[in-house]
């Protein structure tokens, strides 16, 4: 779902970013944030709600309201929308609240 | 630890346009910005914008944000850009705690400007927690800056001048607008923008609003219906739309968070946008040397937060002793273009916004 032809904007060709998702390899490009990466490959889910299970995908997309969060190389509570997405990244879907990562 | 004279924290139009004038008037500047790139939400604005020569009218947002930053070039030797970071905490002695690719790390500034801009609104409606269902600034920020379709088939809620121009731009990327609807009976944003959607046989609806989305895993289906002079939904006027995207264009909340950290005074103006800061003819909070401008003072144009950020950046240059040639003259001209982005009807919200504020400090 990447925009081909634009009136503006021109989006060339770029490298291509292998990266995991719930264990299945993806494709992104150079310049994805990790949920740019993943609307492209047609996930929108990206969380569930914590309580209901309910799924979530991103809404602000500039790292302001944590609906995107999601577990990134182990480490939970990341906003995947400002996330620039990095060859090899595991992204996993959260359980839960997630946990802090201390040093 | 790390020193500055001013800390603009947000390097949108607003911090981008006050640092310029800090910088001129030879001012020592950190900028830190939780972006990689500078430049705020003019990163996805693709439309050319409105307003006077000064303000770059008929310029994309996109080229604006590029002449904003090579207005700081010169001063490079007192310049200081910290991309990618997030300023987590404001102290009262103006120490503020940042995060960094997770190191933290503080820096201590004689005056701090907040140019944090605001976030988008939700709006409550059945499923509307599903995937799909998403700001319509967010869906720019996907197509706009990473290329990427939303979906296939959209609906806009909202006709602000943020709707109609995403309108606009999801058109233009090839992505089809299934209605923009407006709960008001009128439209919200410029009429030469609704004009431009209807002619392109966007069908724009007043008087009519979301009842809910439809969808399991994301959104599959929207249902809109027509509201009664009390704004409530009227039974049996239901339409169920064929649409994947839905995208909501009901305002903005000025990111207040971290300035309320400083301790300013901050009262609820509607007109404005919600909680905003208490502010002087300098745009002065009422804790010395903490400066508020654009969105995060007042939900406006792009065009109004540059002023802003100017007559800002001029004051504070001043707070801090620095000489600004003509600093009267300037000041007075910038507030004419301020006295002109608001007038007529588009203006109205704001002025009586600012008046509210004024009254209020």
């Amino acid at each position: 779902m990447r925009i081909r032809k634009h009136p503006i904007l021109s989006f060339p060709e770029k490298d291509s970013v292998p990266f995991y998702y719930n264990g299945k390899k993806l494709y992104g490009i150079e310049g994805d944030t990790i949920a740019s990466a993943l609307h492209a490959n047609g996930v929108k889910k990206l969380s569930e709600s914590i309580n209901l299970k309910r799924p979530r995908g991103f809404y602000c997309a500039i790292g302001n309201c944590a609906s995107c969060d999601m577990e990134v190389d182990g480490k939970t509570n990341v906003r995947t929308c400002i996330t620039p997405l990095k060859a090899g990244m595991e992204v996993k879907t959260q359980r839960g609240k997630g946990r802090l990562h201390g040093n | 630890m790390v020193t500055s004279e001013c800390v603009i924290v947000g390097g949108g139009p607003a911090g981008l346009s006050a640092a310029k004038e800090l910088l001129e008037a030879g001012a020592r500047v950190t900028i830190i910005d939780r972006n990689e790139r500078l430049g705020g939400q003019l990163i996805k604005q693709t439309h050319m914008f409105f307003g006077s020569e000064k303000q770059y009218a008929s310029h994309r947002g996109i080229d604006i944000l590029e002449y904003l930053v090579n207005d700081l070039a010169p001063y490079g030797d007192r310049l200081e850009i910290r991309t990618g970071t997030t300023v987590a905490a404001i102290y009262q002695d103006k120490v503020l705690g940042c995060l960094k690719d997770e190191k933290y790390f503080k820096i201590k500034a004689e005056s701090v400007i907040i140019a944090t801009g605001a976030s988008e609104k939700a709006l409550p409606f059945e499923n509307n927690d599903l995937p799909g269902v998403y700001a319509a600034g967010a869906v720019q920020t996907l197509m706009n800056e990473y290329g990427i379709k939303p979906g296939q088939k959209v609906l806009m809620v909202g006709s602000g001048n943020i709707g109609l121009i995403v309108g606009y731009q999801l058109l233009q990327a090839g992505i089809e607008v299934k209605a923009l609807v407006e709960a008001a009976d009128r439209i919200g944003g410029y009429l030469v923008h609704a004009s431009k959607l209807r002619r392109l046989g966007v069908p724009v609806l007043p008087k009519t609003s979301i009842k809910r989305a439809i969808g399991k895993d994301a959104v599959e289906a929207a249902e809109i219906w027509s509201l009664d002079e009390n704004w409530q939904g009227i039974p049996g006027t239901e339409k169920k739309l064929d649409v994947d995207t839905i995208c909501i264009a009901v305002g903005l909340s000025p990111l207040t968070e971290l300035l309320q950290q400083t301790g300013v005074r901050v009262e609820y103006v509607r007109e404005l946008g919600g909680n905003v800061p208490l502010l002087d003819e300098g745009y002065r909070t009422t804790v010395d040397k903490v400066y508020a401008c654009g969105d995060v003072a007042n939900i406006e144009e792009a065009s109004s937060a540059m002023v802003e950020g100017r007559i800002t950046g001029i004051h504070a240059a001043r707070d801090l002793g620095h000489e600004v040639e003509n600093a009267g003259f300037r000041i007075k001209a910038l507030q004419h273009e301020l006295y002109d982005l608001r007038g007529g009807p588009p203006g109205e919200k704001v002025r009586q916004g600012i008046k509210k504020r004024e009254v209020l400090a």
